[in-house]
């Protein structure tokens, strides 16, 4: 799109953008890192984890900060308007992001001095790799206006809650089979649902692409497959736990 | 409680108070709207915005034969105010604009009494059978204009000694005293301070309850608070007509888009 009469108005929407872009980078290294951080029994790595929050917290403040002064100054219109407000949708996935990560990491804190239940590490490595990657091409796709990458990544959401589904179920075994795991499996449990919500983050910022470019959210049919909350007592008589905290 | 509306911006009224048909507007040859087609709705407030030169004026004073004093101007397609042709030849021009009111960028009130710039009108067009239904005419109308309070003591001084937010009110009062339904605002605040724009709009909006106000703005911003329907006009071209909430957030015509968000003038 051409440039605007006021050139300081295209810095301060650049400003915001580069923000967004600073902050998901940050975020896509915490899902990393705290991932590891439990797949290498990582103590350290996990502490840094929990310490680096508060950056991506920070940013997300003065991203709000500079948005609504673009809103107050600049009174933005039409696509202007829906690149203020998608930052601003944008910012608040990945510091909820950013929070599961953190609780990825407390959690790890404590799993490392359990002994390692079965071989949940991979999956769950595998699942927030695939998550990662969902973030990273929202991400790509934000920068890029494309509508068509966004798509792929609300569809790729599909198979982040069927790897949960599936992990679930694993967990649920080792419970019934050994009660002395209960407590990590609870833990790893809610990793695991930590992840799947990163996912539905990653989503949300996907459908903010399509807003962004075509000024309106997609219909409400992507694929689910949260087959967990229907989970009934006949079958093992557990639910799924609560949301994991910040 | 829980459905209460935002500021009001549907319209209970979806007649047509105005309709253009492939409107043309021809100054000698300088071709200055090109094939406008719009429905005007009747109760509401319709904003024209578009860069100087784009033609909105120049239609807005087609739609009660402003345009007929210049000599070089040239109309043509069809114009119809509740389906009647305004062009028609047995339609006196005078006649016309005590229905289709006007106010103008600089507020113009008569050099006289505050009393007789309102009592004006409806004198010419024997509105009034009294001195007391006249009377009663110059208070309901300077109320309409939201300005009853302010002169209603000092209604036989001068209105050319009021402010220039009072001018321009008391020329809106002047306007409606003679029950128009349909009034054209050109550039109404553009001469007024930010109080007394604000006061001029929150008029519009009161006005919209019995009339058709049409107003021609540069302010983006005026035109986002006031009307209802936004029409954006372009090199003599209507390019989009719309609800403004739509065009104000997401305007279908790349050349309106590039306009409300300030990257074309």
């Amino acid at each position: 799109m051409r440039q605007h009469i006021a050139s300081a108005f295209d810095r301060d929407l650049e400003g915001i953008q580069a923000q967004i872009m600073k902050m998901g980078g940050l975020v896509e290294a915490s899902i990393r890192d705290s991932i590891t951080s439990l797949a290498d029994r990582d103590e350290d790595l996990a502490e840094r984890v929990r310490a680096g929050d508060k950056a991506i917290d920070a940013l997300e403040e003065t991203l709000n900060d500079e948005a609504a002064r673009v809103i107050a100054l600049r009174a933005p219109a039409a696509s202007d308007l829906r690149v203020v407000l998608s930052v601003m949708r944008i910012a608040a996935n990945l510091e909820r992001i950013g929070d599961l990560t953190k609780n990825i990491a407390k959690r790890t804190g404590v799993l490392v001095h359990m002994p390692p239940v079965g071989g949940t590490g991979s999956s769950l490595k595998r699942m927030a790799r695939e998550v990662e990657l969902m973030l990273k091409d929202a991400l790509d796709a934000y920068i890029q206006r494309d509508q068509a990458l966004a798509r792929d990544v609300i569809e790729r959401d599909l198979d982040v809650d069927q790897m949960y589904n599936a992990m679930f179920r694993e967990f649920l075994t080792f419970m019934l089979e050994d009660t002395r795991s209960i407590t990590p499996c609870m833990h790893l449990h809610f990793i695991a649902k930590n992840i799947e919500r990163m996912g539905d983050h990653a989503t949300s910022i996907a459908e903010q692409v399509i807003y962004l470019v075509s000024g309106e959210l997609p219909d409400e049919a992507r694929p689910k497959s949260d087959s967990v909350a229907s989970v009934g007592v006949d079958e093992r008589g557990a639910g799924p736990g609560p949301e994991a905290e910040g | 409680m829980y459905d209460a509306p935002y500021t009001e911006r549907t319209t209970a009224v979806t007649d047509v108070k105005i309709s253009a048909r492939d409107v043309q507007v021809y100054y000698g040859d300088n071709h200055a709207i090109k094939d406008v087609n719009v429905d005007i709705q009747d109760k509401t407030v319709t904003a024209f915005i578009g860069p100087s030169g784009c033609g909105k004026s120049t239609f807005l004073r087609c739609l009660n034969r402003m345009n007929d004093t210049i000599d070089i101007c040239r109309v043509l397609g069809k114009i119809e105010l509740d389906g009647e042709d305004i062009y028609d030849k047995r339609v006196d021009p005078v006649q016309l604009r005590a229905k289709v009111g006007m106010v103008f960028q600089k507020p113009n009130p008569f050099p006289k009494s505050i009393y007789d710039n309102i009592a004006y009108g409806p004198r010419i067009h024997g509105l009034a059978k009294n001195k007391a239904e006249l009377d009663e005419i110059v208070e309901k109308s300077l109320r309409r204009g939201a300005i009853w309070d302010e002169v209603k003591d000092r209604l036989s001084e001068p209105g050319t000694g009021l402010s220039g937010g009072q001018q321009q009110r008391l020329c809106i009062a002047r306007a409606v005293a003679t029950e128009p339904e349909v009034l054209l605002m050109d550039e109404p605040c553009s001469a007024l301070d930010p109080i007394a724009t604000a006061q001029v709009e929150e008029l519009i909006d009161e006005l919209r309850a019995n009339f058709s106000v049409v107003i021609v703005t540069h302010s983006m911003q005026q035109a986002a608070r006031v009307s209802q329907k936004t029409a954006f006009f372009h090199l003599g071209n209507l390019v989009e007509y719309g609800e403004t909430g739509k065009i104000f957030t997401n305007p279908e015509d790349p050349r309106t888009e590039s306009y409300i968000t300030g990257r074309i003038g």
